[in-house]
């Protein structure tokens, strides 16, 4: 049980190369749960591994309870770890790869032999104590690594990718069981993954890195509903967010971003400050299911008409590609709406919910319309769904 | 596999294959027919038949008159081999362990001087090894042969243990040193226990490089601390007297046993460790 707090965290292997880590800053409160996502080569794992201690970090400090142990070596920071690989020590059973670090530690026997039981029971492999890791599957290997981790009772557990070995089923069931483990132990714990939706459904707190760059650190719904930029909406969201380049335009006084279905047009009016905006390439950000199928409780919304490119039914949702402004656009729409492909739909949007980034930098410059007076749509037909699920 | 070989048992090219192995095999296994003849004819045998010829009298006489001249060196290429083989095993997986798990600024340039090594001649190494064993007092000594065979050995141990150290993940050491453990719990407990097959490679490779050694033996030990193929050789190339073929035969069928050895107890690790590297997961 611990707090954990990175200040200003740097990280480079060599003047000459480019910093592996730039001024990461995090925070995260006793019991927290913490994600660390982005793609292959941001550096979310070499700041796990700066974490444990098994690599030194050029400046800044790591506190953990408020002591700064970025000089200290693994062993001193109390903290254990499940790799991606499980690494299981491949000589020793289950029994003794689970005791090798409370042996270590010179803890008593009787202690011992007490807490693996404790582990054992917790992660139901008593019936496998006494096999080589070799002997057991992979999702059994897994729970091994995990009950490693458990035994020491650390203050901090690092996952470095801990479900990505296992098969997509098994991942769903361990993904879940992991956040029972953690709503049952409270135990502060810090997760690298490439994966967003263990990123969304695991996290209290989420730290969405590229270029060893925090580019958002929250919770994963401010990740979800305020992506900071570009990267962060494109990588948190499956499907991903629909991008729609365009300019803004000035008509009868205010600036609205037009779309173009090549049947129709529409306007989407922009509430939020105009400042410096006009004729300024930017990027409308839309997530699919906020855009909705036209129906009679959302008549005071935007409307386009537009052609049904490829229709790609998931089983909750069927997806529905058209063109806006010649980009491709998904849009997420309930299972019962079925249309064929060439035949047109009435699509809405809430201008509230569509974002806006600058074409250039990729931030985000807000949203384009206001929330006040909009009618929240919570009971169409179209978009069931999406709405039990949020 | 057994499709293509089961079907017709005695077609042509099966036929071939089989007298062609055969003959490589009796090819091969002359030499060692003549040895074995040869050490038990008596000397009269030897005097009158040729080198095929079957024994008129099988006798042990040339075992036992080879054994009392080189009883004293077999013993003594014991001493020397095997405290050289073990401590330049022992150090060569340290080596390997180091290099490959505990990398350091300039450990690959290490590495590469390292098998150099492996490459030097015996011969370019005889002058500043004496030079060396002279200025420490070990001249004409077995310590000093020991030292030169382990130096020597630690090169080619090295490349063994590092190549097979570098397909051990990371992760390992990284969980060992979560848990709490340092450089040598981990090597102790966690690698060593895993490098059996490559222990015996290394193993059998020194063993049958030290034990077959010559030139260092000739040039590094004198008079009774001599190893047993400085003996052989000594015998064999007695100018005075009658060739006795017999002798000579058993004394080197004595050299060879204990390699030969060697490789029937622990052969099979021999093969599974020299590819076990090659393999990744």
């Amino acid at each position: 049980m611990a707090t954990l707090e990175l200040r200003n965290v740097n990280k480079t292997y060599g003047a000459s190369l480019p910093d592996t880590l730039k001024n990461i800053e995090l925070q995260i409160k006793d019991g927290e749960f913490l994600i660390l996502v982005g793609p292959s080569g941001c550096g979310k794992s070499t700041l796990m591994n700066c974490i444990a201690g098994l690599e030194n970090i050029s400046g800044g400090a790591i506190l953990i309870d408020g002591v700064d142990v970025s000089g200290t070596s693994p062993k001193d920071r109390d903290i254990a770890m499940v790799f991606q690989s499980y690494a299981l020590y491949p000589t020793m059973s289950v029994k003794e790869n689970i005791e090798f670090g409370l042996k270590i530690r010179k803890m008593p026997q009787s202690a011992i032999d007490e807490e693996v039981a404790r582990v054992a029971k917790l992660l139901q492999i008593e019936h496998l104590l006494n096999r080589k890791p070799g002997q057991l599957s992979g999702g059994q290997q897994q729970r091994v690594a995990m009950g490693r981790a458990l035994a020491r009772r650390p203050k901090i557990y690092l996952f470095d990718e801990p479900l990505s070995n296992l098969d997509a089923k098994l991942r769903v069931e361990m993904r879940t069981e992991m956040k029972l483990m953690h709503q049952r132990l409270k135990t502060t714990t810090v997760y690298v993954t490439h994966d967003q939706i263990e990123a969304m459904t695991l996290g209290d707190k989420v730290a969405v890195m590229k270029d060893g760059i925090v580019q958002q650190f929250g919770t994963p719904k401010e990740i979800y509903n305020n992506p900071a930029n570009l990267f962060v909406a494109s990588f948190i969201g499956s499907p991903p967010m629909n991008f729609i380049p365009l300019r803004l335009q000035r008509k009868d006084g205010r600036l609205v971003a037009l779309l173009d279905s090549g049947q129709a047009r529409c306007e989407l009016p922009m509430s939020m400050s105009d400042a410096g905006l006009e004729d300024r390439e930017v990027i409308l950000g839309l997530r699919p299911e906020q855009i909705l199928l036209a129906s009679a409780d959302t008549a005071g919304l935007p409307t386009i008409r537009a052609e049904v490119q490829v229709t790609e039914p998931t089983g909750p949702d069927t997806l529905v590609f058209v063109d806006l402004n010649q980009s491709k656009v998904c849009c997420r729409l309930a299972p019962d709406v079925a249309p064929q492909v060439g035949e047109s739909l009435n699509l809405q949007f809430d201008p509230s919910k569509v974002l806006l980034f600058d074409a250039k930098s990729g931030e985000r410059l807000g949203v384009l319309g206001a929330t006040a007076g909009k009618p929240q749509p919570t009971e169409r037909v179209g978009n069931v769904t999406q709405i039990n699920r949020n | 596999m057994t499709s293509l070989v089961g079907k017709s048992p005695l077609s042509l090219s099966r036929i071939a294959i089989h007298v062609v192995l055969i003959a490589a095999c009796l090819l091969y296994l002359v030499p060692l027919v003549v040895m074995l003849l040869t050490s038990f004819k008596s000397p009269e045998d030897i005097s009158t038949g040729n080198l095929l010829s079957w024994p008129t009298v099988i006798t042990a006489i040339g075992w036992v008159k080879a054994w009392a001249t080189v009883d004293g060196y077999f013993w003594n290429s014991i001493k020397i081999t095997i405290p050289a083989v073990l401590i330049s095993t022992a150090i060569g997986a340290l080596n390997g362990y180091v290099l490959s798990m505990w990398r350091f600024r300039g450990s690959q340039l290490f590495f590469g001087l390292l098998l150099f090594g492996c490459f030097l001649p015996f011969q370019t190494v005889l002058l500043p090894a004496s030079f060396t064993l002279g200025k420490m007092g070990l001249a004409s000594t077995t310590t000093g042969l020991v030292f030169v065979h382990i130096v020597y050995g630690l090169a080619f141990t090295t490349l063994f243990f590092r190549n097979y150290y570098v397909s051990i993940p990371d992760a390992l050491v990284k969980a060992a040193r979560l848990d709490g453990a340092g450089f040598f719990t981990i090597f102790g407990k966690i690698i060593l226990p895993m490098s059996t097959p490559i222990v015996m490679v290394c193993l059998i490779w020194q063993f049958t490089q030290i034990w077959n050694d010559f030139l260092f033996g000739v040039v590094f030990s004198s008079g009774d601390s001599q190893p047993i193929t400085v003996a052989l050789n000594n015998l064999v190339n007695t100018s005075t007297g009658v060739k006795e073929y017999n002798v000579d035969m058993a004394a080197a069928m004595i050299a060879g046993l204990p390699t030969l050895l060697v490789y029937i107890v622990a052969g099979k690790y021999f093969v599974r460790g020299l590819t076990a590297g090659a393999v990744k997961g």
